[in-house]
């Protein structure tokens, strides 16, 4: 075969609606995910987690479970392998320092594992087994200005705090001021596929089948915690049921069945229950927000004041950086941004769909509808009035900013020319009607990535790279991308992903996958030209070279890069029993270059609906004398159910971002951003009661009616 | 003497018999997926919560996660595997294909068996909480958006792939009865220009 790949210029892949590529194994049942893969000899492990939420266990009665019928084991902290300390992709991860000492920091924390041939034995011994604790007192409840409250960083980090300009005096000078306190619950991703991974040693290796976002960077940081060689462990992920966040880096699972099946001998399988899921994986903290926001009598800011708090555990600091998406919405003459902590005892929280940017939108587009009523403008001239010509806080030029784009062409097709300013006017039956709109923006992200292409003497190409698809569709996306790349039709790219032999690659998370691999394919492509001489001869097994996109990303000139877009919602609410029904939704965004319409459709629209989910309904409950979760589980922790879904509609502004050569901005949070704050403020069309504490439930809304009178 | 825990069972799944040695704590839904390797049927909660689990059993959807396969013996059981015709996929499965009616897959084989029972449920003239007018006299309710939304409710997504999920099982409905899914145009027509174009295949 010879070789054609600058032979014809074809149409474009990319732009162009593609059904999935592993479509028909979604829904044949084909499909295989992390816990699905059989082996001969399998064992079976099963985690027991504290019941205190601070202290130390002082005995494990081990003895009687280890002579249950098929137990295997019983690992715990006087017994279980060493871990190395230091180890973790972003540094180290003491939430993953499983079995490692006697301490216990919050309600949920992995304290055994019991091994036994089957699930049903290894469930009931890891139940029976008694841990004796000796408790110390703990608070797991959080409320703004609690003493312990910090601010994290350092002199050197300017991310945790930025001011500039004069705050009193600006808000002194201000016509109107808005000044009031947003909050927003402990949420849980909550993705349908609970946390799970088989560990076996194959011919010298540890090869792991993980549910996970990055399946390069878990196996580094498996290696480094067992302290073996890198090259020793490989970690696959081909199908993975959803993240979020949740399944973004190693998790106890992962390193407890590695453990287990060094100790045993054998292939085990470590699967969380869906309670489990709730302690063990991360979630999105509470959090308080104050927002001071000064402007002149037309609405255009003058002082903007995002001061957020959250909590973070004892185990790890995680920072919620809420008031950092104030930084890149809105310009004002004075600016302060803060995002503080305080350590209680629960669980770690990590990043959940869109960390910093859900919640705190929530509290500055929130602020910004109480502005624009306060001042009689409307809340969309609002918005497009208050557009920086450059980064509020950096001064950096953006690489391309289309949001008033977003808000005119949102606004048309939502009908917001017709709307009446006026609150709790609109009343059909016993439903109060009203619409509201909010911004949304998410950093475009990119990391150095590699890949490798090979061109096939068949004449085909096989693209691999340790990519993820968590359901984003990037497996699709990634072929058109190469196909395009390549100069060939669709058909023509194999594409192969999520095995960490495949080499370094980014995680799926943060938005910057897509982009990130796609750089690494455009690179590797790149390296195959270099090589390939129209005409030659492709030998049997093929020429396959590698790409790395570290030098085109460290190329790419330093700018404010995000994407953008505008939400609008209408909510009608019953005032016999102070149910929401959230009736329509339109997003409007602009995030450059769109590789699969229909798959990115559906990326955004679920965003959206997590932002539903968020403004109404989701909510976990700690319990202050225990410390752990009140039903926590899919019945006592709601997320959007269908009936609570109505039209949500996405769509985007043909966007063309010239400072990156890909294009790409990514998708994967800017759905949630906003979402939530559009249905608040549709709410308060609706009633005339600002909600600014979510979600906003039933009993809220009649309690907030009646103290309303 | 102690009392057996375990017992050898005959299932009858997707139309073929299968004998396998169970412990009788075990569920259908852990029978199909570890001893019997349908791991189509997938466990998003183990309670009964998230609809993932879902099997038609005689006909009827039931979760899987909340039975015993030792009470499923001399039942019919269908899975995911066991809806399509040969390598025909069943309308359903081909809709969600069509009009991305899912993103990580997960919920997916739980929808799919869903829909197909919500399908015949409602061909069966079954109202829901949705439907208007439940007398016997009113006949089947149009199945419109909201009654798809409702009888689908039992199956959690947290992807957030609703909108095309129950445009997905309009579709199917269409094909399967012949007749136009009424609130066709409640459900957007915008929406719908987000079909497929060319499958890629890799
Ligand atoms: S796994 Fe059966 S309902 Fe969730
Ligand atoms: S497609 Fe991921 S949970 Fe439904």
């Amino acid at each position: 075969m010879t070789t054609t790949t600058e032979a014809t210029r074809l149409a474009g892949a990319v732009g162009v609606a593609h059904t999935r590529v592993e479509g028909l194994d979604k829904v044949t049942g084909a499909a295989r995910y992390a816990a699905e893969h059989h082996f001969t000899e399998l064992a079976h492990g099963w985690m027991v987690l504290s019941t205190v939420a601070r202290g130390r266990i002082t005995a494990i009665d081990s003895a009687p479970v280890e002579a249950m019928p098929g137990v295997l084991a019983v690992l715990h902290h006087e017994n279980a392998p060493h871990l190395a300390e230091a180890s973790g992709f972003f540094g180290p991860d003491p939430t993953v320092q499983v079995l490692q000492n006697d301490r216990v920091p919050h309600v949920g924390w992995p304290v055994a594992l019991v091994v036994a041939e089957t699930p049903e034995q290894a469930r009931e011994a890891a139940e029976s087994l008694v841990v004796h604790y000796e408790q110390e007192p703990h608070d797991t409840v959080f409320r703004a200005g609690h003493p312990d409250t910090y601010t994290p960083g350092d002199d050197e980090d300017d991310s945790v705090e930025i001011s500039k300009g004069d705050m009193e005096a600006e808000l002194a000078a201000s016509a109107v001021v808005v000044d009031e306190w947003y909050t927003t619950p402990e949420e849980h991703h909550n993705a349908m596929e609970p946390h799970g991974a088989i560990a076996r040693w194959e011919d010298g290796r540890l090869e792991v089948i993980d549910t996970t976002q990055g399946a390069f960077a878990t196996a580094q940081d498996l290696a480094a915690l067992l302290s073996l060689d890198p090259s020793s462990v490989r970690v696959v992920s081909e199908h993975v049921g959803g993240g979020f966040g949740s399944k973004g880096l190693v998790r106890p699972h992962s390193v407890l069945a590695a453990m287990a099946a060094t100790v045993v001998h054998r292939p085990v399988r470590v699967v969380m229950t869906r309670r489990q899921v709730f302690s063990l994986v991360g979630h999105r903290p509470a959090t308080a927000q104050r927002m001071r926001l000064g402007a002149h009598a037309d609405g255009r800011l003058r002082a903007l004041d995002h001061q957020a708090s959250s909590y973070t555990s004892r185990v790890m600091e995680y920072v919620e950086s809420s008031a950092a998406i104030s930084r890149v919405l809105y310009g004002a003459d004075a600016h302060h941004t803060v995002n503080r902590v305080v350590p209680l005892d629960v669980p770690t929280p990590r990043w959940m769909r869109a960390p910093g940017e859900a919640p705190g939108s929530f509290a500055v587009e929130s602020a910004m509808d109480e502005l624009a009523e306060r001042c009689g403008v409307d809340p969309v001239a609002l918005r497009i009035r208050n557009e920086p010509a450059v980064g509020p806080v950096s001064g950096l030029p953006f690489s391309s900013r289309s949001t008033v784009a977003c808000f005119e062409e949102g606004a048309r097709r939502f009908g917001w020319a017709e709307r009446d300013p006026r609150p709790a006017v609109r009343r059909e039956g016993r439903w109060l009607l009203g619409t509201g709109v909010a911004a949304a923006t998410y950093t475009a992200g990119v990391v150095p990535s590699t890949a490798s292409v090979t061109a096939e003497a068949g004449g085909d190409f096989t693209v691999r790279i340790t990519a993820a698809d968590i359901g984003t569709g990037a497996r699709t996306a990634l072929v058109q991308i190469a196909a395009d790349a390549l100069e060939v039709p669709v058909d023509r790219i194999r594409m192969r992903i999520a095995d960490s032999d495949f080499g370094q690659a980014m995680l799926a998370g943060g938005s910057t996958g897509t982009r990130s691999w796609a750089h690494a394919i455009v690179a590797a492509v790149a390296e195959l030209r270099a090589v390939l001489v129209p005409g030659m001869e492709i030998p049997a097994d093929g020429i396959t070279v590698r790409g790395n996109s570290l030098d085109a990303v460290r190329g790419l000139a330093k700018l404010e890069r995000h994407s953008f877009g505008a939400q609008f919602a209408e909510a009608a609410v019953d005032i016999a029993t102070g149910e929401v029904r959230v009736r329509r939704m339109l997003g409007m965004f602009a995030a450059g270059r769109v590789v699969n319409p229909l798959t990115a459709r559906s990326q955004l629209v679920g965003g959206m609906v997590w932002g539903l989910s968020m403004a109404l309904h989701e909510e976990a409950h700690r319990d202050a004398a225990s410390g752990g979760l009140v039903g926590g589980d899919l019945a006592g922790y709601h997320i959007a159910a269908n009936a609570d879904v109505p039209l949500i509609e996405a769509d985007w502004v043909d966007e063309v971002d010239p400072h990156d050569p890909t294009g790409i901005k990514g998708l994967g949070e800017i759905g949630i951003v906003g979402a939530a704050a559009a249905v608040a403020n549709a709410v308060w069309h609706a009633t005339g009661v600002r909600h600014r504490q979510l979600p906003i439930r039933p009993d809220r809304v009649l309690a907030a009616a009646a103290e309303r009178g | 003497m102690a009392l057996a825990t375990s017992s050898t069972i005959t299932l009858h799944v997707n139309g073929e018999r299968r004998t396998l040695p169970v412990d009788h704590r075990t569920t259908l839904l852990d029978a199909l997926r570890d001893h019997l390797e349908l791991t189509g049927s997938k466990k998003g909660c183990d309670h009964g919560q998230c609809g993932a689990c879902t099997v038609l059993i005689d006909g009827r959807r039931a979760v899987s996660c909340l039975q015993f396969a030792v009470a499923a013996e001399g039942r019919e059981v269908t899975t995911i595997e066991g809806v399509a015709d040969g390598d025909t996929l069943h309308p359903v499965q081909q809709a969600f294909i069509d009009l991305d009616g899912y993103q990580c897959g997960y919920c997916t084989p739980g929808q799919i068996c869903s829909a197909i029972a919500v399908i015949e449920e409602h061909a069966a003239g079954w109202p829901s909480a949705a439907t208007e007018d439940v007398r016997p006299e009113a006949g089947a309710p149009p199945l419109d958006a909201d009654e798809i939304r409702e009888r689908m409710s039992g199956n959690l997504c947290r992807c957030g792939a609703y909108v095309s999920i129950v445009q997905a099982v309009a579709r199917a409905a269409e094909a399967a009865q012949g007749e136009s899914a009424q609130d066709k145009s409640a459900q957007g027509g915008d929406l719908a220009g987000a079909e497929a174009g060319t499958a890629v295949t890799a």
